[in-house]
């Protein structure tokens, strides 16, 4: 079976790389989801999004990406993120702390990025927010 | 002599103390740049990536971005400077402040009134001991940079920009009442090698689209090997419109830029301050070597006074015994 060759990087490091058979992930038009041989794609993915790699052995891989940009091409799908956590990095204590501290903060544009950040975190860790 | 014998014993034990701190600092230097030469490698994957998609998009969208396109008759232009927030470190201010000089020299020359905005204590008391003006200044992450610091500066450096683009033919503010600046360039040390840190001015806005062809040719260079089709532009879709996903990606794409600036930086910083604290402490053994040559020269002396003195007063003694 054809599968794709995912690059997940984030500014600071290199996140996750291999193959991978599907990858779901949620731009600021709609969900979207690529399968090998998918036409060539540039979409921004949407503030506090989830995207969801389904690997070579069949596990899903969820990582919270923030700020970021999905680039497919012929040879494969990079992933590309301010910040990104894989799901089972995620401190989901710290995620909802992060969370409730954003609320209060109130409406400034940076506590509103943090909130949606705290989201995104929280939602990849399968928590329902 | 016996009081200039103590006074170089002193001096030796302080040469040897300072020694230790000279070692001390060349040793967490030589750490730091590991570290930094790590961090500046894990960056690179994702500026290459964000300049593909670039090249990609700039290939597809008009390309009369704010950011992309040269402002007729540019009045001021904004220049960061990258240098370190503590000393110690040889040259490496000195040579990026003489730089940004050079730099300041020139845009006054072709008639723009330059901006500074400084990154690091060391140029912000540079500027402001001689009293010149600075914008914006931003210290306390010099030796370790956060991607967070990277989009402080660049947010500041965008949002300055943008806000020149209706500036007036006068020289005065436009519409918004905000005075902005038409350019963007960049005073950092780039880190060549272990021995060698070169410090360079580029200019960041407006983004000169060759630059963007040059990266993206490296990389086809690089791919053609595997996808073997390296002369057909890939034609992409877009989500949301090409328009708008250069709009959100070009202030990322200088804050990459900045962060990779401040990182290469930080390894310069680290590479020369290793440079001068090894010299620094060579030069500290020396001293001390030459001081304790003094020090033995002057007990030798001491001693061999004291025993002509025992035996002046020795004949002294006997030959008044004589005349008895």
């Amino acid at each position: 079976m054809a599968t794709l060759q995912v690059e997940l990087v984030a500014v600071e490091r290199k996140i996750w790389s291999g193959e991978a058979t599907m990858v779901i992930a949620r731009t600021t038009e709609g969900e979207l989801g690529v399968l090998p041989g998918h036409a060539p794609l540039l979409g921004q993915l949407a503030p506090g999004g989830v995207v969801t790699i389904r690997t070579e052995t069949g596990e899903d891989l969820t990582v919270a990406a923030h700020g970021g940009f999905l680039s497919v091409s012929e040879k494969g799908v990079s992933i590309l993120a301010e910040t990104a956590e894989i799901s089972t990095e995620i401190d989901v204590e710290r995620a909802r702390e992060a969370l409730r501290r954003a609320e209060d903060a109130g409406d400034d544009p940076e506590a509103l990025d943090a909130a949606r950040r705290a989201v995104s975190r929280l939602r990849a860790a399968g928590e329902s927010v | 002599m016996a009081a200039s014998l103590r006074a170089l014993r002193r001096r030796i034990r302080s040469t040897q103390s300072t020694k230790k701190i000279f070692s001390a600092q060349e040793l967490i230097a030589g750490a730091r740049i590991v570290r930094a030469q790590a961090r500046v490698e894990a960056s690179k994957p994702y500026a290459r990536e964000i300049t593909r998609v670039l090249s990609a998009l700039a290939s597809s969208a008009s390309l009369n971005h704010p950011l992309l396109t040269e402002r007729e008759n540019p009045r001021r232009a904004a220049v960061l400077v990258i240098t370190s927030d503590r000393g110690f470190a040889g040259s490496y201010n000195v040579n990026v402040l003489r730089r940004t000089e050079e730099l300041l020299a020139l845009l006054r020359q072709e008639g723009k009134e330059p901006v500074l905005y400084v990154v690091g204590r060391k140029g912000e008391t540079y500027y402001s001991f001689r009293d010149r003006e600075m914008a914006e200044t931003f210290t306390g992450f010099s030796e370790q940079p956060r991607y967070e610091d990277a989009q402080k500066v660049g947010s500041a450096l965008i949002d300055v920009f943008t806000a020149g683009a209706d500036d007036d033919e006068q020289g005065g503010a436009g519409d918004d009442g905000v005075l902005g600046v038409d350019e963007l360039h960049i005073v950092y040390t780039e880190f060549r090698s272990l021995l060698a840190q070169v410090p360079v001015a580029k200019r960041m806005a407006p983004l000169e689209v060759e630059e963007v062809e040059e990266f993206d040719y490296e990389r086809e260079d690089r791919e053609s090997g595997a996808a073997g089709e390296s002369g057909v532009p890939t034609s992409y879709e877009f989500e949301p419109s090409a328009e708008g996903l250069l709009d959100a990606l070009l202030p990322k794409y200088i804050t990459t830029r900045i962060y990779a600036a401040i990182l290469e930086a930080a390894a310069s910083e680290s590479a020369s301050r290793r440079r001068a604290m090894k010299s620094a402490s060579d030069n500290a053994e020396e001293l001390a070597k030459n001081l304790s040559r003094q020090a033995n020269q002057a007990r030798q002396a001491e001693i061999t006074q004291e025993i002509s003195e025992i035996v002046g007063g020795a004949d002294a003694l006997v030959s008044a015994n004589a005349g008895d």
